[in-house]
């Protein structure tokens, strides 16, 4: 059947919503987004202890066998939290091309909860273009030197390795001749310009100059790069639109309870026919992202291929649109108080604009599905 | 009919331009232009240039000692400042409590503020909003009880903007309970240094420092410091909504922006070429610039119906409904065009005399805090809600 979740599936939602419920009260999310880090390690512990930084690894690497649609149900409910734990940076992305590098004997740290990653999959004149690598990686003897700059590489500030894609051949722009690179954070020649983000979360602009990487430092194939880190990203933008949809089911249900109880003109806001139907919009938005965001993980626990992408750049590009369309209106409907700092509301409002642009905002993502053609779909 | 303005409004708005050229501060015009934080010396200094030059009220008839300009011009002068990167003259002054005092104010009231209003000596804000009383502003709570010649004034305020600026509030209180809500409401001049008044901070999602909380404890005024009559304090509230509004359309500035954007998205690149050659965004780029020319037309027609002597009505609520979203739609074009650099969030950057190298393109650090920010346009100002409803009300008759 369609969409029905494993007994195993269940019982993981219901973790991580209890969780969010009990233990991540907005107070708790604020003050660990105002730490230094900007998320907390203590928090990241539970996580391990929970077991749901090894869900979608397979066994044979440590991990419980799960995949993308158990990640996306993790950030589906660490969404509605408004979670700032870097799981999508180090569990989902880094690890997912870890895992698919071959590279096991990392995965029991990260497992654990010891390992922390970011990846350098943006370049200052890219835009979204993954294949846009700049970055060069020449060879020296039998290692490589690495030079050029990364784009807001985020989880940067708090990561022991950094996975960078840096070009051994090839043009600018071609998508052969790609290499991953994966480097301790703190080698010689890498600095860090670190910075916070405009959801709470950490960055950095990530400078080489001539880092020498061994040829065991390489991730995958020599050349090949793209053949690991193209599905990855995809499997990423997948579980990011299961969090866009938890964020937007916040967005709606905050709103929801905020005009039900204001009161203006002698009735609550909620007793105004224009804006039962707007919510009634939003909650409609809400749902098809879900539907998107459910049939991306699904597609991507299937096999990489050409399915796959199309129907992450699918749910990606609706995600994009119908998340902004449901922040702004949650905005809207809360009025002057839906703009303080001090209103959870917000919070999630900042979460949905940038996922907007992550992995590559709607326009990039409509054209990528036009690109890939004919092919994915319900059937 | 015909498009084109009069060889005496283009000579006017030639004058303009050429005293914006020569007398805006240039730290001022560069903190407008690249959406920098103001201090409200930015404003006031610029107020008191314009001042000195006997523009310092705008909008103003000669005897209260403004210009007396026509209709025509004062939307020329409108459109050049915003578009020339001047900042904003504050309103709350000049155009909403000068206009009461005018209409409504005592002698001694026109003596005592209107010239210091008029120079920038005295800055003003707007007490109206309260916790439970925003689109609904009749039902405000906040209580002026008589005391002989004095009122004892009790509540809160919100969404105050510039409190923590002014010298001044002018405030609409509630008189008497005992009757239909509308009916039971004065409007008060506030000396801002009256024990009793305190003044906090709201911060909004971007981090900025714009509007506050404004509480009364027992704070005595005057009851000279009444403006008309006790109990015809919606009657004033009411003359503000229909005065001076076409200003609201921010057509210089939208133009600003727009003109920004276009700089920005050919300096941006996308697959290659210049974002501003992708079809998709130069389609968003002609579909904004569409928009800000029907609301400019729109405008010059209110303009012009306001020169042979009709008072804008309901169009006012038109323009503020799509001005608002005008803004809103190049606020998010402008965050759009540069990707991934709207994710840093580098307030030092948003300062002006900061002079360590952006993170990503200079022109990046501000715009995200702008978008953000100006969620606040189609909420405050008579939500566009509200404005919806004046329309469906005055114009649909419904």
């Amino acid at each position: 059947m369609p969409f029905a979740l494993t007994d195993e599936q269940k019982l993981l939602q219901e973790s991580v919503d209890r969780f969010v419920e009990r233990d991540y009260g907005f107070d708790i999310r604020t003050r660990q987004a105002g730490s230094e880090a900007g998320w907390s390690a203590e928090t990241w512990a539970r996580f391990a202890e929970l077991g749901w930084l090894g869900v979608p690894f397979a066994e044979s690497a440590g991990g419980y066998g799960g995949g993308p649609v158990e990640a996306g149900l993790i950030a589906e409910g660490l969404g509605k939290g408004l979670a700032v734990e870097p799981y999508l940076w180090t569990v989902v992305l880094g690890g997912g091309l870890l895992a698919r590098a071959g590279r096991t004997d990392l995965l029991g740290d990260l497992i654990a909860g010891n390992l922390q990653l970011a990846t350098g999959f943006a370049e200052p004149q890219a835009r979204y273009a993954l294949t846009d690598v700049a970055t060069t990686a020449e060879r020296s003897g039998g290692d490589f030197r690495l030079s050029g700059q990364k784009a807001v590489v985020f989880n940067a500030p708090s990561a022991d390795r950094l996975i960078v894609p840096a070009r051994t051949a090839g043009g600018q722009t071609e998508p052969g001749g790609i290499t991953l690179f994966l480097l301790p954070a703190d080698a010689d020649g890498i600095a860090l310009r670190a910075y916070r983000t405009m959801d709470d979360g950490r960055a950095a602009e990530v400078t080489l100059a001539k880092v020498r990487a061994g040829a065991d430092e390489v991730l995958g194939d020599v050349d090949n790069g793209m053949a690991l880190l193209e599905p990855a990203i995809d499997v990423a933008t997948s579980v990011l639109c299961c969090e866009a949809a938890g964020v937007m089911e916040a967005l709606v249900s905050q709103t929801r309870e905020y005009i039900g109880t204001r009161k203006q003109f002698g009735v609550p806001l909620s007793r105004f026919q224009v804006l039962q139907h707007r919510m009634a919009e939003m909650f409609i938005h809400k749902e098809q992202t879900q539907s998107m965001a459910y049939m991306a993980v699904v597609r991507a626990a299937a096999g990489d291929g050409p399915e796959a992408s199309r129907a992450a750049s699918a749910a990606k590009a609706y995600a994009g649109e119908k998340g902004k369309s449901v922040g702004q209106e949650a905005i809207q409907m809360h009025g002057g108080m839906g703009m303080t700092r001090e209103m959870p509301i917000s919070a999630y409002f900042k979460r949905i604009t940038m996922i907007g642009t992550l992995f590559g905002d709607a326009d990039h993502h409509l054209d990528r599905f036009a690109d890939l053609g004919a092919g994915a779909g319900a059937g | 009919m015909d498009l084109d303005i009069s060889a005496e409004d283009r000579a006017f708005r030639d004058e303009v331009r050429a005293f914006i050229d020569k007398n805006l501060p240039s730290d001022t015009r560069e903190k407008v232009r690249r959406g920098l934080k103001l201090s409200k010396e930015d404003h006031v200094n610029w107020h008191r240039i314009l001042h000195a030059n006997g523009w310092g009220a705008p909008g103003w008839p000669v005897e209260f000692g403004g210009p007396d300009w026509s209709p025509m011009q004062r939307h020329i002068f409108e459109e050049e400042t915003g578009r020339n990167h001047c900042p904003r003259l504050m309103p709350f002054g000049l155009k909403m409590v000068g206009p009461v005092i005018q209409a409504f104010g005592s002698d001694e009231q026109k003596a005592q503020h209107l010239p210091k209003i008029a120079s920038s000596e005295i800055q003003w804000c707007q007490g109206y909003s309260e916790p439970g009383a925003g689109s609904d502003l009749a039902s405000l709570k906040t209580r002026a009880v008589r005391d002989g010649d004095t009122y004892i004034v009790n509540g809160q305020k919100t969404w105050t903007t510039a409190a923590h600026w002014a010298d001044w509030i002018f405030c609409l209180v509630r008189t008497d309970d005992t009757v239909k809500k509308q009916e039971g409401i004065s409007f008060l001049l506030i000396d801002m240094t009256t024990p009793g008044i305190t003044v906090k901070p709201i911060v909004t999602m971007e981090g900025g420092h714009e509007v506050n909380e404004v509480f009364f404890d027992d704070v005595v005024v005057p009851v000279s410091n009444r403006v008309g009559a006790e109990n015809k304090g919606w009657t004033i509230a009411k003359f503000l909504l229909g005065h001076e509004r076409t200003s609201i359309a921010e057509i210089g500035r939208s133009k600003a922006q727009l003109e920004k954007l276009k700089e920005i998205a050919a300096a941006e690149q996308k697959n290659g070429a210049a974002l501003a050659d992708d079809p998709r965004f130069r389609e968003k780029i002609a579909r904004a610039e569409i928009d800000l020319m029907a609301l400019e037309m729109t405008l010059l027609r209110v303009v012009s119906a306001e020169s042979a002597g009709s008072v804008p009505g309901p169009e006012a609520s038109l323009l503020k409904i799509r001005a608002t979203e005008l803004q809103q739609e190049l606020g998010e074009l402008l965050m759009e065009a540069i990707g991934y650099y709207s994710h840093p969030d580098t307030p030092e950057a948003r300062e002006f005399g900061w002079n360590e190298p952006s993170v990503g393109p200079d022109y990046a650090a501000s715009l995200s805090p702008g978008y953000f920010n100006l969620r606040k346009t189609s909420i405050y100002g008579g939500s566009n809600e509200v404005q919806r409803g004046i329309i469906s009300k005055m114009v649909l008759g419904f």
